[in-house]
């Protein structure tokens, strides 16, 4: 289900004067979409290199693989006017928010790599991505995002800082009661938290239709007073309008925001699942509006950019993930003594 | 000033820390009003107002992700965990997050946390409210883990746990809390004024002695005392060792005890089975085998739940009686 249709390019234009985003703005958030996808491309390749027959232990990337191929707009629309020092939470499917939230691409390949120049030094790996240049952290536990990110409000209010707080979650973890006792104690305490709901229609392999007893999350959301809003996560501007709104609120002091973003994943849950809960027609039906190039599409028609100017744009992200897996690849592996320090500070 | 029991003695801990650092906050259930029902934060609430004192939701798992997330930014929260055997409300974010987000990022985000919650029975509480299980956090790597059995420890501990940069566990003991609705077996003792600290990892002998070593903590300390005074009469000494904290954990102490008397009796409330009792035995036998006289005996919960009833609580949970029965029986050996 799309939520909203593409708009004729007048009203586009009138809602993107209105968004106050700029044409460098929109081409901004093209390159970062663009970036993200090659990223996980890239990954996914080597990832599956050395796994066949598929086992998750060899290869030169071990373990679970979980790829955002598809939801690039709802990180990069919902992250793009936060700042550094804004808090991000993420989830077992973090690269996409990692990369909008601007964490370093080479440190990111590495850590996915297990390697000694990683971010937390090949300990966290692709699940467990901590980055407190950044603000970035994430958790291979659904669910376990909201009362983290609500904590963090919790202190930036305590603190009178003007920062907000995202909490990230698929519509399956939203299902979790973390869910509910945050968006409760959020709204009791007014806490400049944002919760993004990415709404891929699967939990794992279990369709929302069947766990679920209402169609939509911000319905909750609702119910706890907590300002809830349905956005089109397949729709970059969408995201942003919507995400800005919920950003001043917070700074302003009046509250959290629910967002939920109707997206889709091009990819299965994990690298390796048979994909036997969804139809091939399904994922070409989803692929009709790729986020990535609706938003090249847009550009053109609005006069933003030539074709020449995004094949560069184009060009430049797929060099930087190049350099990134490079990097990673060329890096060290920790040394095994490193396994037994660090426990306590 | 004179202090009755550990409640007020980690209160006025977290009082004089609270006063010195800004970025202490306490939540949890019923920390105002009730002073988290077992006294742990009493009279902080009426000192620092509803900014710093905060009766969350019920809400463990809400409420401990909480105080990771504050962590990650800079406060220090205390967090009252009102009886240890909630921690299964709670425990994903404790053992999954913030235990493990130190480690897990490779040293970028210490969680500088204090738990402090209620353990232990005796007083006809029944299977949910009368556990101790800090063995299954000593087991987790990543916590602290302080069980004060005196006032004077309480606050040494407590203040020790607010200025340490990880997850700290404090695990009070009911029965020593001091407050007037539950039995008190604990002491009133004199307690400096001024703040002052106890490291973690230093056990301490309550009771010197040269025939046998009892080893407890918390309620068992107390109890081990009193055996201790009746074996006392029939002319055997006995030396008792209060862990303090189970991590860091003090070997020498214990070893230089084992090698010493030859005959040694680790008396616990937690469950028998893969808990403290076995984690020291195993420690004595690696480093003082060859002292050993005997085989090292054990007192534990014989892995039953904490029976309702008062003679099937008495049944399961050592006592002073069955810490002399054990420990004649380890030296008629």
């Amino acid at each position: 289900m799309i939520i909203k249709p593409e708009p004729t390019i007048k009203d586009l234009s009138f809602i993107i004067d209105n968004s106050g985003l700029k044409p460098n703005d929109l081409l901004n958030m093209y390159k970062r979409m663009v970036t993200i996808r090659y990223f996980e491309e890239e990954i996914r390749k080597v990832y599956h290199e050395g796994k066949n027959p598929f086992n998750m232990a060899s290869g030169i990337i071990r373990g679970e693989m979980h790829l955002a191929i598809g939801q690039e707009a709802v990180a990069v629309g919902s992250l793009y006017n936060v700042r550094v020092d804004d808090v991000v939470i993420s989830t077992h499917r973090p690269h996409h928010h990692a990369i909008a939230k601007g964490v370093d691409l080479k440190k990111l390949a590495a850590e996915i790599f297990g390697k000694a120049t990683g971010l937390c030094r090949g300990k966290g790996g692709h699940m467990h991505l901590f980055d407190k240049e950044k603000n970035f952290a994430c958790s291979g536990i659904v669910g376990a995002s909201f009362p983290q990110a609500a904590g963090a409000a919790f202190a930036f209010k305590y603190l009178n800082k003007d920062n907000v707080a995202f909490a990230f979650a698929g519509e399956g973890a939203a299902n979790h009661g973390t869910f509910s006792e945050t968006l409760n104690i959020a709204s009791a305490w007014e806490l400049p938290l944002i919760i993004v709901i990415e709404d891929n229609k699967y939990a794992d392999s279990t369709p929302k239709s069947l766990v679920m007893s209402t169609t939509f999350h911000y319905q909750r959301g609702l119910a706890y007073n907590v300002p809830s809003y349905l956005v089109d996560g397949m729709d970059v501007i969408d995201v942003y309008i919507t995400t800005k709104k919920a950003v001043e609120r917070g700074r302003r002091g009046f509250g959290p925001t629910l967002i939920e973003a109707i997206t889709y994943r091009y990819v299965g849950h994990f690298e390796g699942d048979g994909e036997e809960y969804r139809t091939k027609d399904e994922v070409e039906f989803w692929s009709q509006v790729d986020p990535i190039r609706r938003l090249e599409n847009r550009l053109l028609k609005l006069n933003f950019a030539d074709s020449e100017m995004l094949a560069k744009l184009r060009e430049e992200a797929r060099r930087e993930v190049q350099e990134a897996i490079d990097f990673a690849i060329k890096s060290p592996y920790p040394s095994p003594e490193e396994a037994l320090r660090g426990v306590f500070a | 000033m004179k202090i009755r029991g550990i409640a007020q003695a980690i209160s006025e801990g977290i009082r004089q820390e609270m006063e010195r650092n800004d970025k202490i906050v306490v939540l949890g259930e019923d920390v105002t009003y009730w002073g988290a029902v077992f006294g742990f934060t009493m009279g902080l609430f009426d000192k620092f107002g509803r900014k710093r004192i905060i009766d969350t939701p019920i809400t463990e798992q809400t409420f401990m992700g909480m105080g990771v997330g504050a962590a990650s930014v800079g406060l220090h929260p205390v967090i009252s965990l009102m009886f240890v055997d909630f921690l299964g409300a709670g425990f994903d974010q404790m053992f999954n997050h913030m235990a493990k987000n130190y480690y897990m990022s490779g040293g970028q985000f210490p969680m500088p946390i204090t738990v402090i919650t209620a353990i232990g029975g005796g007083y006809g509480d029944s299977s949910q409210h009368s556990q101790v299980l800090y063995s299954i956090f000593a087991h987790l790597p990543g916590f602290k883990v302080v069980v004060p059995s005196t006032p004077y420890d309480a606050k040494g501990l407590t203040i020790k746990a607010l200025r340490d940069q990880n997850p700290v566990i404090i695990f009070g003991h009911k029965l020593l809390t001091g407050l007037p609705f539950l039995p008190f077996e604990g002491i009133e003792e004199e307690v400096p004024d001024e703040p002052y600290e106890i490291d973690f990892g230093k056990a301490i002998v309550r009771k010197e002695g040269s025939d046998i070593t009892i080893i407890g903590t918390a309620l068992m300390v107390h109890r081990s005392l009193k055996a201790a005074e009746m074996l006392e009469k029939e002319g055997i000494s006995a030396e008792v060792i209060d862990l303090r904290t189970l991590v860091p954990l003090d070997e020498e102490t214990i070893i230089k005890s084992a090698k010493k008397t030859g005959k040694v009796l680790i008396v616990d409330e937690d469950y028998m089975s893969y808990g403290m009792t076995g984690e020291i035995a195993f420690r004595i036998q690696s480093k003082a085998l060859r002292e050993l006289k005997v085989p090292i005996s054990r007192l534990a919960v014989p892995d039953v739940p904490i029976p309702f009833s008062e003679p099937l609580e008495n049944a399961v949970i050592p006592s002073v009686k069955s810490i002399y029965d054990e420990a004649k029986k380890l030296l008629m050996h």
